[in-house]
C-alpha cells in the first residue's frame, strides 16, 4: 500500500511531468555518456590488451638492411630481452584484380613449421600457409574486404622486379596492424594498402635474404629497461644498416590506439560532468519553485507532527524518482551509444571482435553519480523550505520585493517600455538563477560549436594538406636512393606533366636528452608540387644551411629557431653532426624536418641522390601512367593523392558525421532542458500576473511576449557567451589534440557560429511554444479568487 | 439618465439604452456528478453612470455574475448585452478588446504586478488604452500620486487596492467592476478605498458595480440588488446616498 504521502508524491510528479521528463533527459544524457565512454574505454583496453597478449605483440621493433640470422642470438642475450623474432619485411607494388590504380603491400615472413614467437596473426577465415608453398599468402582482412576478394583469389606482386602471383589462402588480423596505414599516411586506405604474410623461404629467395633478416621484433621481460635495450639493439644492428629500434609508443598502430583511448578518457569525464551539473542546476530551480508552491502544505505537515527529515526525505524521493527515470533512459542509451561508437571504431580498427561488456559497476557508478549530483542540487532548496517554522509558513509569502533595474539606475529607464521593465526586473531579482541559466544555454551553444569546429578543423586540414601543401597528383618512391636519372625517366612517362625530386633519410634528432625519430626531407629549391605552408597560409622555401622543423617537433625537442640539433642519420655513411635549426613551421601533420635536397645530399656525403618524386599528371592519361609506373622496376610505390583524399573522407569524415549528430542531439537536450524549465518556472511564478493582465485586456500575444521575452532575453544574452565559450572549447581541444600525428588548426568558421546559434534559437523557440500552449489555457477567474 | 423602473429589468427595448442587460442568464458548473447552479436565470439592467451594489451571502453567485458582465466568463445559457451588443456572441479576441477598451476591474486581492511601481502598474494599462488618463493623474484620483514610485511590496493593502483602482480607472472605463474590493482590508482602509471608488464614479461617470456581502456598504449605492441562490432576490433604491467616509461598521 502506498502511503498517503507517497501518493501525493506521485501526483506532484504528474503535475510537473513535462519538467520532470526534461530533467530526466538531461540526467539520461549524463548517465549515457558516462556508460558509453567507460564501456567503450574498458572494451577498447581489454580488447587491445587481450589481442596483444594472445598474439604476443612485441615490445621493441627494429629494421635493418640485411643482418645475419645469427645476430638474433646476440639480441636474445641482451639483458631484459625475453623473446626475439627475426623477419623479412618488404614493401611491394601490387596488381589487384579490378583495381586500376596502383596498390602497395607489405610482405612479412612467417617462419616455416612453427608459430612465430612474436606478432602472431589471428586467422579469421581460410587456413594457414602450407609448408613449402612459396605462392601462398595470408592477407589482412581490411584489404581483402575492401577489394571484395575471397579466400582462393590471387593478387600479383612485384617482388624485387619480378612478378609473382600470390594466392590468398587465409584472411588474418595482426596486433601490429590493428590500425593499418601505409607508412607515411595518416588514415587507412585498405583498398590500396594490404599486409601479407608468406613463407620465410619464399621471401628469402625473392629478396636475396638467405640466412638474413631485415626486421626484428623483441619481447621484453618485465623488469627490462626499454631505453637501454633500444640502445643495445641499435649497437648490434648498426653494422647491418639498422635504422633505429623503437618501442611500442612509436609503433604507428599502437600510437593511434593509445591516442584514441586517451581522448576517450578525457571525453568520458567531461561530458557526464557537464550534463549532471546542468541536471543538478535544473533540479535546484524546479524544486525551489515546487517547494515555494507547497509552502503551506509543508507547514501543515509539520503542524501534524512530521519531522524535518521526514519531509525532506519525501521531496528527495521526488528527485530520486526523476533520477530513476533518467537512468532508465540513460542506461540503454549508453549501451546504444557504445555500440554506435564501436561501429565507428570498427571502420578503422581491425580486431577479432570488439566485445561490449556493460559492466554493472559502470552502470552503478553512473547512476550513483547522477543521484549524488541531483541530491547536491536539490538539498539546498529542500532544506530551505523545510526549515521554515510552521507558523511562518502558514502565512502566505509576502509579495516579492523588486527594485529598479540596472538600466533604470543608470538613468536609461525612460527608454525601457513597461513590459521590458517587468522582464528585466524579474531577471535581476534572482541574479544567480539568471546567470546560471545564461551559462547553461551558452554551454549548449558552445557544445554545438565544438562539434562543428571539428568539421571546420578537418575541412581546413584537408584543404591545407591536400591542396595547399601537396599540389602533386602522385608521389612515387624508389626502392633505393638513386641518381637523378630516374627523374628524367619519370618525366617522360606517359601523362606526366611535371616531376620534382625529393629525398628522405631516416634520422634521430637529439637535443640533450630529448630525442625524436624523424624522416629528414630534402626538397628541391623552387619546387612547386610540395610546398611548405604554415597554418596561416604563408609559403616558405626549403631552408638552406640547416633545418626547418615542425613547431610541434621543436617543442618535443625543446629547441627553438636559431638553436642547434644533433642529427644522427640512420642510413648510408650515417653522418652524425650538429645542424642549425633555421626556422619552425606551424604545420598540421606529423613531425617534419625539412631542408634542401642539395643540402641533404651534401650532409650525407653522397652525390646527387633522390628516393622519391612528386608528379603532376594528366588525369586523362591516368591509366597509361599507372601502367608505366607499375612496369618501372625501380619504383617501389605510387601514392595517388586523390585516393588518399577519398579514404580520408570515408573514415574521418564518416565518423565525424556520426559524432556531430550525437553532439547536436545532446546540445539540444541541454538547450531545451534549460529553456523549457525556465519557461515553466517563469509561467508558474508569473501565471497570476499574466492572468491578471489578460483580465484587464491584454491579448494572448501580449502576455506571451512578457513570458517568452524573458526566455528570449536569456537566450540572446547567452549567445555571445556561448560563442566565446565555444571558441574557448575549440582552443582547449586543439591544445589537447596537439599530437605528433595530427594537430588541429584553430579555425572556427562563421557558419559554425551560425549553426550553433540557430539550433539553440530553435530549441528555445520550441520550448517557448510548448509553454505558450499552457498560456492559452490560463484560468483567468481562478487567479482572482486566491491570494497567491 | 433614463428613469429606472421598479423592476430590475425593462422590456427588450431597454437593451439598447442600458449599459448592461442580462436576460435569463444561467451558469452551471459541472462538478463530476453534481451540477452546481451558480446562476439560476438572472435578468438585470445597469444604467449609465449608476453606482450599483450587488449584495448577497457568500456563494450566492455574485462573482459569477460580475465575471460574466466583465467578459471573463460565458453563461451556460441566456444572453448578456453591452450597449445593445450581444456580449455572449463575442469570441475570445473580441472579449479581450472589450475588456481592454471598456472595462475597469478591481479585485479583492489587488492583483498588482509586483515588479512594477505604482505608476508603472497604471501605465501598463494606459499604454494599451485608446483615450487614457495620465497615470499620475489617475493616481492622484486615489490620493496616491506621492507614492507613484513605490513597488507593491512597499505599500499597505489599502494603498495597493487604491493603485488597483487607479489602474482600473486610468483607461476611462465605461464600467467599473469591483469584486469585494474591501474584502481583505480593515474598516479604516476599506473606507478610503470605497471613497476612491465613489469619487471615480462621480468624476468619470463610469457605471460602477461593487460586490459585497457587507450590507453597510450598500448605503453608498444608487441602487442595491440583492442576490441569493443564483437569483435576484430583490432590489431597492437609496433615496439618499451616503458618502463612504460616513459609513460605519
Ligand atoms: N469554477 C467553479 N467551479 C465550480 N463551482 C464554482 C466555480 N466557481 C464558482 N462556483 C460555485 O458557484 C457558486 C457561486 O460562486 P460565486 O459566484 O463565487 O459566489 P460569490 O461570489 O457570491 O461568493 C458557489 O456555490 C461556488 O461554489
Ligand atoms: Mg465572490
Amino acid at each position: 500500500m502506498l502511503s498517503a504521502l507517497d501518493r501525493k508524491l506521485l501526483r506532484d510528479l504528474r503535475g510537473m511531468l513535462g519538467q520532470a521528463v526534461m530533467i530526466a533527459l538531461v540526467v539520461s544524457a549524463g548517465v549515457a555518456t558516462w556508460i558509453e565512454s567507460r564501456t567503450l574505454l574498458a572494451s577498447l583496453e581489454t580488447t587491445r590488451d587481450q589481442f596483444y597478449e594472445r598474439n604476443n605483440f612485441a615490445d621493441v621493433f627494429a629494421k635493418a638492411k640485411r643482418a645475419p640470422n645469427a645476430l638474433s642470438e646476440r639480441v636474445a642475450e641482451l639483458p631484459g630481452v625475453a623473446r626475439v623474432e627475426t623477419r623479412i619485411v618488404e614493401g611491394v607494388n601490387l596488381d589487384v584484380p579490378g583495381l586500376d590504380e596502383p596498390a602497395v603491400g607489405t610482405l612479412i615472413s612467417l617462419p616455416e613449421n612453427r608459430e612465430p614467437v612474436l606478432n602472431r596473426v589471428y586467422l579469421r577465415r581460410g587456413r594457414r600457409l602450407a609448408p613449402g608453398r612459396d605462392d601462398e599468402v595470408l592477407a589482412s582482412e581490411k584489404f581483402v574486404d575492401a577489394n571484395h576478394l575471397r579466400v582462393g583469389d590471387s593478387v600479383t606482386a612485384i617482388l624485387n622486379g619480378r612478378k609473382k602471383t600470390l594466392r590468398i589462402v587465409g584472411v588474418v588480423l595482426s596486433p601490429e596492424y590493428v590500425f593499418m596505414v601505409k607508412p607515411g599516411d595518416l588514415v587507412p586506405d585498405p583498398k590500396r594498402f594490404g599486409v601479407f604474410w608468406m613463407q620465410e623461404e619464399a621471401l628469402e629467395m625473392a629478396f636475396d635474404m638467405d640466412g638474413a633478416f631485415n626486421d626484428l621484433a623483441v619481447g621484453l621481460a618485465r623488469e627490462a629497461d626499454l631505453e637501454e635495450t633500444l640502445f643495445r639493439i641499435d649497437q648490434l644492428l648498426e653494422p647491418y644498416g639498422g635504422i633505429g629500434a623503437y618501442g611500442r609508443k612509436d609503433q604507428l598502430s599502437h600510437l593511434l590506439l593509445t591516442n584514441d583511448i586517451d581522448g576517450l578518457k578525457v571525453h568520458g569525464t567531461v561530458a557526464p560532468t557537464i550534463f549532471l551539473s546542468v541536471a543538478a542546476f535544473l533540479l535546484n530551480v524546479v524544486l525551489s519553485r515546487v517547494l515555494a508552491l507547497q509552502r503551506e502544505q509543508i507547514a501543515a505537515l509539520k503542524a501534524f507532527g512530521y519531522s524535518n527529515v521526514q519531509i525532506g526525505w519525501h521531496y528527495l524521493k521526488l528527485v530520486l524518482l526523476i533520477i530513476l527515470l533518467g537512468s532508465a533512459i540513460g542506461i540503454p542509451g549508453g549501451a546504444f551509444l557504445a555500440r554506435v561508437f564501436t561501429q565507428m571504431i570498427a571502420l578503422v580498427y581491425q580486431y577479432p571482435d570488439l566485445i561490449i561488456v556493460l559492466k554493472p559497476s559502470v552502470v552503478a557508478t553512473g547512476v550513483a553519480a547522477a543521484g549524488g549530483a541531483a541530491t547536491l542540487g536539490a538539498i539546498g532548496s529542500i532544506w530551505q523550505a523545510v526549515r521554515v517554522a510552521p507558523a511562518e509558513a502558514m502565512r502566505p509569502e509576502p509579495p516579492a520585493s523588486f527594485k529598479p533595474s540596472f538600466f533604470e539606475r543608470i538613468g536609461m529607464g525612460a527608454w525601457v517600455p513597461n513590459v521590458a521593465r517587468m522582464i528585466i526586473r524579474q531577471l535581476e531579482r534572482r541574479p544567480a538563477r539568471s546567470v546560471i541559466s545564461v551559462f547553461a544555454i551558452a554551454l549548449s551553444v558552445a557544445i554545438i560549436i565544438v562539434g562543428q569546429f571539428l568539421q571546420d578543423a578537418v575541412d581546413f586540414t584537408m584543404e591545407q594538406q591536400f591542396f595547399r601543401v601537396q599540389r602533386f597528383d602522385m608521389m612515387v618512391a624508389t626502392i633505393e636512393p638513386d641518381t637523378p636519372d630516374i627523374l628524367y625517366e619519370l618525366q617522360h612517362a606517359p601523362g606526366v606533366l611535371r616531376a620534382e625530386p625529393l629525398r628522405t633519410v631516416s634520422a634521430r634528432l637529439h637535443n640533450g636528452q630529448h630525442e625524436r625519430r624523424v624522416s629528414l626531407v630534402g626538397l628541391p629549391e623552387g619546387g612547386q608540387l610540395f610546398r611548405l605552408v604554415d597554418s596561416s597560409g604563408a609559403v616558405y622555401p626549403p631552408p638552406t644551411g640547416g633545418l626547418m622543423l615542425s613547431a610541434k617537433l621543436a617543442r618535443l625537442l625543446h629547441v627553438e629557431a636559431g638553436g642547434v640539433v644533433r642529427v644522427e642519420t640512420l642510413e648510408g655513411q650515417r653522418p652524425d653532426e650538429d645542424v642549425p635549426v633555421i626556422s619552425l613551421i606551424d604545420d598540421l601533420q606529423g613531425l617534419n624536418a625539412y631542408t634542401t635536397l642539395d643540402g641533404l645530399n651534401r650532409f650525407m656525403g653522397e652525390g646527387p641522390r633522390i628516393n622519391a618524386a612528386y608528379l603532376q599528371t594528366d588525369s586523362e592519361l591516368k591509366l597509361q601512367t599507372f601502367r608505366d609506373l607499375k612496369d618501372t622496376p625501380k619504383v617501389a610505390s605510387v601514392t595517388v593523392k586523390r585516393n588518399a583524399l577519398e579514404s580520408f573522407h570515408d573514415t574521418v569524415a564518416k565518423n565525424l558525421g556520426t559524432m556531430k549528430k550525437i553532439n547536436l542531439f545532446f546540445a539540444c537536450i541541454i538547450a531545451v532542458g534549460v529553456v523549457y524549465n525556465s519557461a515553466r518556472i517563469a509561467l508558474s511564478e508569473r501565471s497570476r500576473e499574466l492572468a491578471t493582465l489578460r483580465v484587464v485586456g491584454f491579448t494572448r500575444g501580449e502576455i506571451s511576449t512578457i513570458l517568452l521575452g524573458e526566455l528570449g532575453l536569456l537566450t540572446l544574452v547567452a549567445l555571445p557567451f556561448g560563442w566565446v565559450m565555444g571558441y574557448g572549447f575549440a582552443w582547449g581541444l586543439t591544445a589537447m589534440v596537439d599530437q605528433e600525428v595530427f594537430r588541429f588548426p584553430l579555425v572556427v568558421e562563421r557558419s559554425t557560429y551560425g549553426i550553433a546559434t540557430s539550433v539553440v534559437l530553435a530549441a528555445s523557440a520550441a520550448s517557448g511554444l510548448l509553454v505558450r500552449r499552457s498560456l492559452d489555457h490560463l484560468d483567468l477567474i481562478a487567479v482572482l479568487k486566491s491570494r497567491d | 439618465m433614463p428613469s429606472p423602473t421598479t423592476a430590475a429589468t425593462t422590456g427588450a427595448e431597454g437593451v439598447k439604452d442600458a449599459v448592461f442587460a442580462a436576460r435569463s442568464v444561467v451558469k452551471t458548473y459541472q462538478m463530476g456528478e453534481v451540477a452546481v447552479h451558480a446562476l439560476n436565470g438572472v435578468d438585470l439592467d445597469l444604467w449609465p453612470g449608476e453606482f450599483v451594489v450587488l449584495l448577497g451571502p457568500s456563494g450566492s453567485g455574485k462573482s459569477t455574475l460580475l465575471n460574466i458582465l466583465g467578459g471573463l466568463d460565458a453563461p451556460t445559457s441566456g444572453d448578456v448585452f453591452y450597449r445593445g451588443e450581444k456580449l455572449t456572441a463575442f469570441n475570445d479576441s473580441a472579449l479581450t478588446r472589450y475588456r481592454r477598451d471598456h472595462v475597469g476591474f478591481v479585485f479583492q486581492f489587488y492583483n498588482l504586478i509586483p515588479s512594477l511601481t505604482a505608476r508603472e502598474n497604471v501605465a501598463l494599462i494606459t499604454e494599451i488604452a485608446p483615450n487614457p488618463l495620465d497615470p499620475v493623474e489617475a493616481l492622484a484620483l486615489v490620493d496616491l500620486d506621492k507614492r507613484k514610485n513605490h513597488f507593491p511590496s512597499q505599500m499597505s493593502g489599502g494603498e495597493q487596492q487604491r493603485v488597483a483602482i487607479a489602474r482600473a480607472v486610468a483607461k476611462r472605463p465605461d464600467v467599473l467592476l469591483c469584486d469585494e474590493p474591501t474584502g481583505a482590508l480593515d474598516v479604516h482602509t476599506g473606507v478610503l478605498v470605497l471613497d476612491a471608488i465613489q469619487r471615480v464614479n462621480a468624476e468619470l461617470g463610469a457605471t460602477t458595480a461593487v460586490i459585497t456581502h457587507n450590507a453597510v456598504i450598500a448605503k453608498m449605492a444608487d441602487r442595491v440588488i440583492h442576490i441569493s441562490d443564483g437569483r435576484i432576490a430583490g432590489e431597492e433604491r437609496n433615496t439618499k446616498k451616503v458618502a463612504a467616509s460616513e459609513l460605519e461598521w
